[in-house]
């Protein structure tokens, strides 16, 4: 195997409103090898490889290929230097056939496609690398799994060198994902170099020659497949500098509020993704939930709520079970959850600050008016009172929420839900995406509710956060509870020993 | 540097009212010069074609609105078009996209037409003939429309196809029955029913020229501008329509939002349907729909689903088709080219429409650092 690098990022910052996605990035990819991006959602993986492809363009930084300064300004341009990249979403014309699909864009095929041509050449890529696809199949008809080898054989059909795979195997079966490996490897043996984007520490290790782990938007550092372990690269990822500058209020806590027994929930892959979890929340409590993203965090949050069905267990709430997938009811009893999507989820974009305020159906209760005939005045009084409370920034209440900041749409839900003396909160990486001043507010406002009696349910992928806020740290793999600690940095190897599916009793 | 048409962020306030002014004058602009042109046709010189098209142009803008005959005209053709806009606004607020307002229609004047010559033909009192036909009338729309609605709350069908293709059946339904069973017998072979007996006509004033269906648009309108603005149910329709997964999150039960929404929408369309055969046809007749079902999404759309801004539009497309008819009757033009006048209406309002989301701005060229 030859030893130069194809393709190298020198120095990549790029910044978008209020967040710096990449901050002074290198990296170099050697010819021959499957080089991994490692890090949480939001670490910048997916920004460094936008940029590369020409979808964004970078703030600083150079890129090289084959020694070559290069410019890239869109993806088609990329292609021109041999990068290819598989998109999360696939970019597929469901009605044509899959040998239209690989030349759809190709400017070189003429006015008339010869597709007995084209229809055998995508035969013998697809038998040489182990990606089975029948090229006259229409594209709807076919798997995700399909779909996604059809995407690499368009790459190889054009040529490209370098190729870049967005989280592969976030879509694939576990058999999907192992044919997808062997094809890697074959492709790499005959001199293709592979960037591969994950955030699964297993595939990480089970397919890579050398790794780079990013997080916040940096490089924590590159190392070698051979030089490196589970619990080495978990530490690289959650990181060392836990600090705790602040004390947490000390609250007597009382009985418990939400209790969890043998849950079972299943994801949108039809597969279980919390498997038979049991937890319980005292009144003046956080108990923070630490693990790997895509351990089954969301779905927990999820079917608590009332948002995914279980397929079995139970949901308890101040002693009341929890119907299955009634969320107006949750409401009701006090539950309030701040979801990680907080423009997809949590807010209505286009509507005003003030509709967002009272989007739940606590409107009544909040200003104390009938359904049938709501209080403008006394609407809009509260939302002010509100928008003075969180200190949320915004020209007026009737600003529609598009228009605020991360920080300040993040506040309008904090408002929302913590206005109404909740006593279960539900609280899923509430500082994503925030500067520090936001995080800051964000991390008072929860401790405040805590002091007041509420438990706190908090999933956060930083370990930071969960050190500063929580009572109790659970620590999740798979769907399951792997131990307790206490939210003390001195348990940060053996919280890093579980998050890497280790049993607390195991050492 | 180099001009770049590009997208506003922020629409502003005047374009509502300036944007479709203009477009309407391109329109009057293009028809003017196509009307020129078969003027010269006809008259063979272009100073008397010229004179011609101001006249006929003077005659189109100035008779639906400037005398008692062809404003009551107007009124009359608003108030099937202003019903069915605002069903459709009761829907298109959620992004519920319901086409079927002409199929409703029907389904309303085809129940209400059975209430007054079968169903109810011993009720003599008129208001209740009145409110008994309205109330059939709404529930013949709201059954219409429940079709798509609990398809679409069941079985994730998409309400588009559905209602569009049910308005063809409401239509050939009617059809049958005005050919067949229904036929009077004394209507010398035209189809159509018997007339509706006087107990089940709305009252009505100037020698039966204006009925009161206007008045019973604008309470509808009025119940809807408060609805929207006022309640519970308005609130939250607003944020079904802006996000569907916020509305779940925040505990609205969507399913059940869908089927309301669709319900009433052809609850009022059949109301409009009911209100038009007790106004205006007092029979059920072939075709007595020239297409308001389909005009009124535009009606619907261009006032921006404001129910007082639907009259005011309805009102104003009312004029337009008047105008329309009096070029037909005292010009002689060829019914394909009011049709061709109508089209380019709507196509210079939605054009408009979407023009006025960019705007021109004149860029710096940025030398490119290969």
């Amino acid at each position: 195997m030859e030893d130069f690098p194809v393709l190298e990022m020198k120095h990549i910052s790029k910044s978008f409103p209020g967040v710096m996605a990449n901050d002074d990035i290198s990296l170099q990819l050697k010819k021959g090898e499957v080089h991994a991006l490692l890090g949480e959602n939001g670490a910048g993986k997916t920004t460094l490889m936008n940029i590369l492809f020409g979808i964004y363009h970078a703030d600083r930084g150079e890129v090289f290929i084959n020694n070559g300064k290069v410019s890239i300004t869109s993806p088609s341009h990329a292609l021109k230097y041999g990068i290819g990249m598989v998109q999360q979403h696939f970019t597929l014309v469901p009605s044509f056939t899959v040998a239209e699909n690989v030349v759809l864009g190709l400017k070189d095929f003429g006015f008339v496609i010869k597709t007995k041509t084209v229809e055998s050449k995508i035969k013998e890529l697809s038998e040489a690398y182990g990606l089975p696809v029948n090229p006259r199949a229409r594209v709807w008809t076919l798997s995700v799994g399909e779909r996604q080898r059809i995407e690499i054989l368009k790459l190889l059909y054009t040529g490209a060198g370098i190729i870049i795979l967005d989280e592969p195997t976030a879509v694939l079966t576990p058999q999907e994902s192992d044919m997808l490996f062997k094809a890697i490897r074959k492709l790499v043996s005959e001199g293709s170099s592979v960037i591969f984007i994950s955030h699964k520490l297993d595939e990480v290790l089970a397919i890579s020659d050398r790794i780079t782990v990013l997080r916040g938007g940096k490089v924590v550092g590159t190392v070698e497949r051979e030089k490196i372990d589970r619990r080495g690269l978990v530490r690289m990822m959650v990181g060392r500098d836990v600090l705790l500058d602040q004390e947490k209020p000390v609250v007597e806590t009382g009985r418990a509020i939400l209790k969890i027994e043998n849950l079972n929930v299943k994801n949108d892959k039809d597969l279980m993704s919390v498997r038979d979890l049991s937890l319980e929340i005292r009144s003046g409590e956080i108990l923070g939930i630490a693990g790997v993203a895509g351990n089954g965090q969301r779905e927990l949050a999820e079917a608590i709520y009332g948002l995914r069905k279980k397929v079995s267990g139970r949901i308890e709430l101040d002693g009341h079970e929890l119907r299955q997938g009634n969320v107006a009811e949750r409401i009701r009893a006090g539950l309030s959850f701040i979801p990680q999507d907080r423009k997809t989820m949590a807010t209505c974009p286009n509507l005003s600050v003030m509709s967002n305020l009272f989007m739940k159906n606590s409107i009544c209760e909040l200003v104390h008016c009938s359904p049938w005939k709501l209080d403008g005045r006394r609407m809009h009084s509260k939302a002010d009172e509100l928008i003075g409370e969180f200190s949320i920034s915004t020209p007026s209440a009737k600003t529609e929420v598009r228009y605020l900041s991360g920080g300040n749409l993040q506040k309008v839900v904090l408002a929302r839900e913590l206005s109404n003396e909740p006593k279960v909160i539900i609280a899923e990486h509430p500082t994503r995406g925030l500067d520090i001043g936001a995080m800051e507010f964000v991390y008072k406002s929860l401790l405040s509710q805590k002091e007041r009696g509420a438990a706190i349910l908090l999933l956060a992928g930083e370990l930071y956060e969960i050190f500063r806020l929580s009572d109790r740290v659970a620590v999740i793999y798979e769907g399951q509870i792997m131990g307790y600690t206490p939210p003390d940095p001195s348990y940060i190897e053996e919280i890093g020993f579980m998050m890497a599916g280790a049993r607390q009793e195991d050492h | 540097m180099k001009i770049r048409i590009e997208k506003r962020l922020e629409i502003p306030r005047y374009a509502g009212i300036i944007v479709p002014v203009i477009s309407v004058a391109v329109a009057l602009l293009i028809m003017g010069i196509i009307l020129l042109v078969f003027f010269v046709g006809r008259l063979g010189n272009l100073s008397s074609a010229f004179r011609e098209t101001v006249e006929a142009y003077k005659e189109m803008l100035t008779w639906p609105f400037a005398n008692r005959y062809g404003l009551f005209s107007t009124f009359m053709r608003m108030v099937p078009l202003a019903f069915v806009a605002l069903g459709l606004s009761f829907a298109y607020r959620m992004k519920i996209w319901n086409i079927g307002g002409e199929g409703q229609l029907y389904m309303g004047a085809m129940v209400s037409t059975w209430g007054a010559l079968f169903l109810f033909k011993d009720v003599k009192s008129p208001l209740i003939m009145i409110v008994l036909l309205s109330i059939v009338g709404a529930a013949a729309g709201a059954a219409w429309a429940l079709i798509p609605a609990l398809m679409k709350a069941f079985a994730r069908t998409d309400e588009i196809v559905v209602t569009l293709m049910l308005n063809y059946v409401a239509i050939f339904w009617v059809d049958y029955l005005v050919y067949g069973p229904w036929k009077d017998p004394k209507g010398y072979g035209f189809p159509g029913t018997a007339p509706f007996p006087d107990q089940a006509r709305l009252p009505s004033f100037f020698d039966d020229e204006f009925h009161i269906g206007v008045f019973i648009a604008l309470a509808v309108a009025v119940l809807l501008q408060y609805i929207y603005r006022k309640t519970g149910w308005g609130f939250n329709s607003q944020i079904v329509g802006d996000n569907l997964l916020a509305a779940r999150y925040s505990g609205i039960n969507v399913r059940n939002y869908t089927i309301i929404a669709l319900v009433v929408s052809g609850a009022i369309a059949g109301l409009g349907g009911a209100v038009q055969m007790m106004g205006v046809q007092h029979r059920l007749q072939h075709g007595f729909s020239p297409g308001y079902g389909y005009t009124a999404i535009i009606v619907a759309w261009l006032a921006k689903l404001n129910p007082l801004a639907i009259l005011l539009v309805s009102f104003l497309f009312g004029g337009l088709l008047v105008g329309n008819d009096q070029l037909q009757m005292f010009y002689k033009l060829p019914m394909a080219l009011i049709s061709v006048f109508q089209g380019l209406v709507l196509f210079c309002l939605l054009g408009g429409e979407a023009v006025s989301k960019y705007r021109l701005a004149i860029v710096k060229e940025v030398p490119e650092n290969e």
